[in-house]
């Protein structure tokens, strides 16, 4: 006699699909209805890129212990596309249960005696029920959802109430959607009664959460940090940034009066474009942003480049994706540490950010603004695709009237009215390596310059006198010095462990569950999530204080470990690498499983 | 050449509407090639502003790299620049006049900033009809890597190195017409009086004003054998007309024979005066204009003066419909929109 896996709220199923049939939608109401049933969930869209007719895949992953990792194996598999019936017919987990469309039969190889076999008309049904092709289609993906929440015994109205707020300003969809799912509710209901013993029940564990795409609450969180100006080039993972950004400007940034807009966006011709438009625009006073992808970055690095030495804010967010070069353009990955901290050429650095939750996405980017024109220099968000284009279930947003933005040191016409010494650019008064700067217009006789990606010296003037150049540079240093101490910290959980385990960004996830499963082993650890690059002192004390320590990261060359090594002049051996590089998101089975085959 | 600027200032100087000598439009001295063209054109952008009045710090400069890309320290020294990378100043132009679209923007480059390297950013900038002027000191060749051809160079000019050019010049006014500019001149470093008020037409129009501005370079350009030379590019001189600027308050004083010259009125009212010689046409067409360029080629030719003229277009502020105040000057209260409506966004996310 088979076993069925018996699971409540604990279990995941995987969608597979193909792309441009609508079946994303449908699957975040899969999710949502979890989540708005009180019980922790996380989706992960994998997708090719390709606009139709590729096959897609849709995790869920329902968590009652609130895990948001990824989790390898699949208790329930959707196969709705032929394409990739057998790969997925043979990956579903034993004990697992197979749900297919059986307008038509499986074919005769697929057969294995360890899974259950749910056949639902769904082609059938549709032609049945609707003439319009594209309404069979769309209306498919909704009939199978209404089946997986009679199978799943969830709450049916909490299906009903997504449709109603989904299609509150399209009134008349809200019958057609809810009719669907009753279609599959009621057939699930007649043919596979007792069938699944997969059940999501509701209970209280997400309290005021919200269920939200990092790039959203990127974009959202730069209409806060009053950004006025964008430049950008499209690229995915990044595109949604900017029409995050735009949606919400829409919303909130239109004059009542005039009609006009309080922000300018400009779809540049390249991501060269895109980041001179921000140093431009940020050169003149405005706060401004730009969002993109690995290509993008190698692409600015000039740019970076200048606005580092000529000292210009600049807030780039960088949504990674596997590479090198085109890569994996569809798929996550957190390759791009070293290039973001070193990018450009001569001796630059700059300041990283490493956001692990849609609700950090919004609090960074707001930080962000402010160390940019604190410190006058590149900050890069290091969001992913995992974080950025999958819904993520999150702290609320945040905001208090009270917080003023930091718009640095910039000399406005008073400050220099009341200026006795010379001013000087790039004169470090203060002893923090950070000058005054000011904004074109705002004096008719004091405080213009003429900035330059050239040697410079304190008070702007072309100079090829070495050793004014480098005490220019050493000054960048003390700049950089001052960073430490302005950065996010690291979030530590030091309870005097001989094990350390660093990670950053959506590793984060994993990592945490992968600790509950090292203390199954008894390998108990301690834990610091890195926030931010240059390193504070609290990063440097957690490496140096313990003995064995495993960074954990999604790229091949241990691009934070090297970062590490090479900021902190700490031995190397005391460093292991935990690499996942395919692509998918990283799993705490995975992180575990690697440590312990090193310690045991 | 000297490496000390003097100080003197005549107690007789001509002063301005705003009480200011042409010395305060003036920047440092320039440590370009005696006799370059380049010097002329900053003579040129700065007695154009002096007599429009401008105050310099309203003024923002900007280029790419190279030795036109100097220039702006020479000029306006109470103003604002920016030295960008090769052959992006477009970029970061845009940005800026995005921030504040409330002051006027210069940007200078060469032939090889914009033809080559830049050609992609100077086609943009084009098509998004930014509010600018956008000057090309064109020598045909890069001087400051010591005399390569450019991506203007004509098909068979040969500079200091004596190989004749092979490929294909680029007509950067024929390119601009196509890409939509709505002022498009040409001139010469050696013809301040044609290039001043082609410069204060600039100023005026609200829109991309693109003046290709042809400018010997006397180290590496200069031969004989050169069509960028001083001596050829005199000898081949076509002018579409003369040209005064007249400026809105002050009245016509300077007269052309009757039935010869034509008036075109700015938008604020300014005039530019243009006296016709056997080039007659519509300047508003842009098939008219592109006609006489390639005509005048054709007769291995230089065709100068304002080529083409078309007010009614719209900036990109304009197009992308932003608010008339400075972006750069809204305060946090107005765009920040603050927590009252943070529940019911967090609400749109459950």
């Amino acid at each position: 006699m088979m076993s069925k896996i018996k699971a409540t709220n604990d279990f995941v199923v995987l969608f597979a699909n193909i792309n441009g049939s609508g079946s994303a939608s449908a699957n975040n109401l899969f999710a949502k209805a979890v989540f708005n049933l009180g019980v922790p969930v996380s989706a992960k869209n994998i997708f090719p890129s390709n606009i139709q007719g590729l096959p897609t895949w849709f995790e869920v992953r329902v968590s009652e212990k609130g895990y948001l990792g990824r989790r390898e194996g699949y208790d329930f598999m959707v196969a709705t596309n032929g394409q990739t019936l057998d790969k997925d017919y043979n990956e579903l987990a034993t004990g697992g249960y197979f749900f297919y469309d059986s307008s038509r039969l499986l074919p005769e190889h697929l057969k294995r005696n360890d899974i259950t076999e749910i056949g639902i008309p769904l082609t059938k049904i549709c032609n049945e029920n609707y003439t319009n092709p594209r309404l069979r289609q769309i209306f498919k993906n909704i009939i199978y959802i209404g089946a997986l929440a009679y199978l799943f015994d969830m709450d049916f109205s909490v299906f009903e109430n997504s449709i109603k707020i989904q299609f509150a300003k399209k009134a008349k969809l809200i019958e057609p959607n809810i009719n669907a799912l009753r279609l599959g509710y009621d057939y699930a209901k007649e043919y596979y009664s007792n069938t699944c013993e997969l059940n999501i029940h509701r209970r209280d564990l997400v309290g005021d959460k919200i269920m939200v795409e990092g790039n959203a609450a990127t974009g959202l969180g730069a209409v806060f940090a009053g950004v006025t100006v964008a430049g950008w080039y499209p690229i995915t993972p990044s595109t949604s940034v900017i029409e995050a950004f735009e949606k919400y400007c829409h919303k909130f940034r239109v004059d009542e009066k005039s009609g006009k807009n309080k922000f300018a966006i400009v779809q540049a011709e390249d991501e060269l474009a895109a980041i001179g438009i921000v140093i431009g625009a940020a050169w003149n006073g405005a706060r401004s942003f730009t969002a993109t992808s690995g290509p993008g970055l190698s692409l600015m690095s000039e740019f970076l480049g200048l606005a580092y030495f000529a000292e210009v804010p600049v807030f780039l967010v960088d949504i990674q994706r596997s590479g090198p070069s085109t890569g994996m353009p569809t798929r996550t990955q957190q390759s791009d540490v070293l290039p973001g901290a070193y990018a450009s050429h001569g001796d630059t650095k700059h300041v990283l950010l490493f956001p692990n939750s849609p609700k950090e996405c919004f609090d960074m980017t707001v930080e962000g603004m402010d160390l940019s024109e604190r410190l006058q220099t590149p900050v890069i968000m290091m969001s992913d695709l995992d974080l950025g284009m999958n819904t993520h279930m999150s702290e609320p947003f945040e905001w208090d009237d009270n917080y003023q933005w930091d718009r640095g040191k910039v000399l406005d016409y008073e400050g220099l009215e009341a200026k006795k010494e010379r001013w000087g650019r790039y004169l470090d008064v203060d002893g923090d390596g950070i000058p005054y700067r000011t904004i074109p217009g705002a004096h008719p006789t004091k405080g213009a310059f003429f900035t330059r990606g050239s040697s410079h010296d304190e008070y702007a003037i072309y100079t090829e006198d070495g050793k004014i150049y480098e005490k220019g540079m050493i000054r960048l240093l003390k700049k950089w010095d001052t960073a430490k101490t302005l950065v996010p910290q690291a979030i530590i959980n030091d309870s005097h462990n001989v094990i350390g385990l660093i990670y950053f960004g959506t590793s984060s996830f994993a990592a945490k569950e992968a600790e509950d499963i090292l203390n199954s082993h008894d390998v108990p650890t301690d834990e610091m999530r890195i926030r931010a690059f240059p390193f504070g002192k609290e990063v440097e004390d957690f490496v140096k204080s313990h003995k064995t320590i495993f960074v954990v990261e999604q790229n091949r060359d241990a691009q934070m470990k090297s970062l590490l090594v090479n900021e902190l002049q700490v031995d190397p051996n005391v460093l292991n690498a935990v690499l996942n590089i395919d692509g998918m998101p990283i799993t705490a089975q995975f992180i575990a499983d690697e440590i312990l085959k090193v310690i045991k | 050449m000297s490496y000390i600027k003097s100080n003197f200032r005549h107690p007789q100087a001509k002063v301005n509407e705003l009480g200011l000598t042409k010395k305060d439009y003036e920047g440092s001295l320039s440590t370009l090639c005696a006799g370059c063209g380049h010097d002329s054109i900053t003579a040129a952008i700065v007695q154009a502003f002096f007599e429009m009045n401008i105050e310099p710090h309203k003024v923002v400069k900007t280029s790419g790299i190279g030795c036109s890309s100097k220039t702006p320290t020479y000029y306006l020294s109470k103003a604002h620049g920016f030295n960008t990378v090769h052959g992006r100043m477009p970029s970061v132009t845009t940005g800026a006049n995005m921030a504040n679209r409330n002051m006027q923007y210069i940007g200078v480059s060469g032939d090889g900033d914009t033809a080559s390297i830049g050609m992609g950013q100077f086609a943009h900038v084009v098509r998004r009809n930014l509010n600018m002027i956008y000057i090309v000191m064109n020598n045909g060749c890069y001087g400051l890597t010591k005399g390569q051809d450019s991506a203007t160079a004509d098909i068979g000019s040969a500079g200091k190195k004596g190989v004749p050019n092979q490929f294909s010049a680029i007509d950067l006014c024929q390119l601009s017409l196509q890409l939509g500019a709505g002022y498009v001149a040409r001139s010469f470093s050696g013809d301040k009086n044609q290039l001043v008020p082609l410069i204060q037409g600039a100023i005026e129009h609200k829109g991309f004003a693109f003046i290709d501005v042809i400018s010997p370079c006397v180290t590496f350009n200069n031969t004989p054998t050169s069509t960028k030379g001083y001596e050829y590019v005199r000898d081949h001189l076509d002018a579409t007309g003369t040209i005064d600027f007249v400026p809105h308050r002050q009245e016509l004083k300077i007269l052309h024979p009757e039935g010869t010259s034509k008036e075109v009125t700015l938008h604020d009212g300014s005039k530019l005066l243009l006296k016709k010689n056997s080039h007659d046409y519509d300047l508003s067409s842009k098939r008219e204009a592109m006609n006489v360029i390639e005509t005048v080629a054709e007769e291995k030719k230089i065709l100068t003066g304002l080529i083409y003229l078309n007010e009614d277009d719209h900036d990109t502020h304009v197009r992308i419909n932003s608010v008339d105040e400075s972006l750069n000057a809204l305060p946090q209260d107005q765009v920040c929109p603050g927590s009252i409506v943070m529940d019911d966004l967090n609400e749109s996310f459950r």
